[in-house]
């Protein structure tokens, strides 16, 4: 058999064996649907909800994305500066990691309070904000400090000046690294954004984690799943449209 | 009049011990030296102290051309790999503030003058290793050098590669004669490259024997097959290895 097909077939017959276990089990044993809904329940429940949950999907996604060009405007600026001064590098290293290596969920309490209780969202794309920078100004630094040693040796023997090596040789060199950066950042930011929304725990964020929690209140665990559902062909919709535009940008860049 | 000289050179890094030296080396005008040793002999240290790129611990470097007026190509071509063909060759000029209409222009002439007219807009990544190596040697004479270093420059080219381009660099050199130093290991390419060839003994590096080769060049068609060339590079190879305490 064609190799390409089994690859894209195995994980779906994966998925459908599981699924249907998981159907026979429910209906065999009788298991309450608050408890764990069937899968035909969750298909159902989906669909009756899609155009509430499509449209907290988006909002979740929308803060995602606005803390992804806030994250990246200000790691990739903060990036550039530390870059050219090593005592400065010295000094924001260690903040940086105290940022990555801080559970969000820590912190997300305290920033809900600061963006002021009416409005979530700011707190939303603050804590997303918070979780997307690290990767993307790690990123950043390893490609500005990453040029070629031989192309440094070039850019001396010429005399370039401090300006011309940043701009000619240290920032195209990091691109690689930067979109890299970009990518995982993508989906931290939607996590960073769905655990804000957690916290903040009001319905003035309609994003999809709001969703989960009302319906777990209300025991719709069937509506509670196809939110899940949701929020993870999200995640990696995303996760593939920046994978896309890396190749595309690298490929431009190096003309294959 | 020598172009460039190290005199009584010695380079010494911390924890490694001395790399070379004591080393003597002068290139005049229009002259091609090889200097050939094993491998860690501080060939490649000697060049870029001739580059000013490295200081010695140890003795002077004295250097007539001035800033832009010495050329590198490195072991790899050494390209940006965002930047076309000519953006790479024109690189030395717009870092030296050429306008950039002429530098573009100087470097195309630069490209057409190694072969690769065609290739103007071509990325790294879409040229051959010997059509890369073009393009870093038209970038290391589109300022017109009046020293060319060269640091094992066919180190990665298959066989047919080298020896077009050796003839290649031989036609170049031959229209503004600038004083080149051409590091290498291989005996057959410094004979046919250089009038004059330095062998080094191992690490730190010294000069252990000299041999003067035909100094007619561009070389010959058949130089290969003379018997001149043969016996140099025999004599040179019994060199190495006696530079490296082996009997040959």
């Amino acid at each position: 058999m064609n190799r390409a097909i089994v690859d894209i077939a195995a994980p779906l017959v994966l998925i459908a064996v599981l699924l249907a276990g998981w159907e026979a089990a429910c209906r065999i044993m009788s298991i309450p649907s608050y408890f764990l809904p069937p899968p035909s329940e969750i298909a159902k429940a989906a669909v009756n909800s899609a155009p509430i949950l499509f449209m907290s999907a988006w909002n979740t996604l929308f803060m995602a994305l606005k803390a992804l060009v806030v994250a990246s405007v200000l790691a990739c600026g903060v990036a550039l500066v530390v870059a050219l001064n090593q005592t400065l590098e010295k000094a924001v290293q260690p903040l940086a990691v105290a940022l990555q290596v801080t559970p969000v969920i820590a912190i997300a309490p305290q920033v809900v309070i600061w963006a002021g209780l009416a409005h979530p969202e700011r707190a939303i794309v603050a804590l997303a904000v918070i979780v997307a920078f690290f990767p993307i100004f790690s990123g950043a630094l390893t490609g500005l400090k990453s040029t070629d040693p031989d192309l440094e040796r070039l850019f001396d023997l010429y005399g370039a000046t401090r300006w011309q090596r940043l701009r000619r040789l240290r920032i195209p060199s990091s691109i690689p690294f930067v979109l890299e950066g970009h990518k995982v950042a993508g989906g931290l930011a939607v996590i960073g954004a769905v655990v804000a929304e957690f916290v903040a725990g009001s319905g003035g964020a309609q994003g999809l984690a709001w969703r989960i929690l009302e319906s777990s209140n209300r025991l719709q665990t069937a509506r509670t799943f196809a939110a899940v559902i949701v929020l993870a062909i999200m995640g990696a919709l995303l996760h593939a449209v920046l994978r896309y535009a890396e190749r595309a940008i690298l490929k431009r860049l190096r003309g294959r | 009049m020598s172009v460039a000289s190290l005199a009584a050179v010695e380079v010494e890094y911390p924890g490694r011990g001395k790399a070379l030296g004591p080393f003597d080396l002068a290139v005049a005008e229009g002259e091609i030296v090889a200097l050939v040793g094993p491998s860690g002999c501080g060939k490649s240290t000697a060049l870029r102290l001739l580059a000013g790129l490295e200081q010695p611990t140890r003795g002077t470097v004295s250097r007539t051309p001035g800033r832009g007026e010495t050329s590198v190509v490195f072991q790899s071509p050494t390209l940006m790999p965002w930047a076309s063909a000519l953006a790479n060759v024109a690189l030395p000029l717009d870092l030296a503030g050429v306008d950039k209409d002429e530098a573009r222009r100087q470097a195309a002439d630069a490209l057409a003058r190694v072969g690769l007219s065609g290739a103007t807009a071509a990325k790294p990544a879409q040229l051959s290793g010997g059509m890369a190596m073009r393009v870093s040697l038209a970038r290391a004479l589109v300022t017109e050098p009046k020293l060319l270093l060269l640091d094992e420059p066919f180190a990665a080219l298959d066989e047919i590669t080298r020896r077009d381009l050796a003839a290649d660099i031989h036609l170049l050199w031959a229209e503004t004669r600038p004083a080149v130093i051409f590091v290498t290991h291989n005996v057959e390419e410094a004979v046919y490259m250089a009038s004059r060839v330095v062998v080094m003994s191992a690490s730190p590096g010294r000069t252990f024997n000299i041999t003067w080769t035909d100094p007619v060049m561009p070389r010959p068609a058949h130089f290969r097959t003379t018997l001149e060339f043969r016996s140099a590079a025999e004599a040179i190879s019994r060199d190495l290895a006696a530079s490296m305490g082996r009997a040959a």
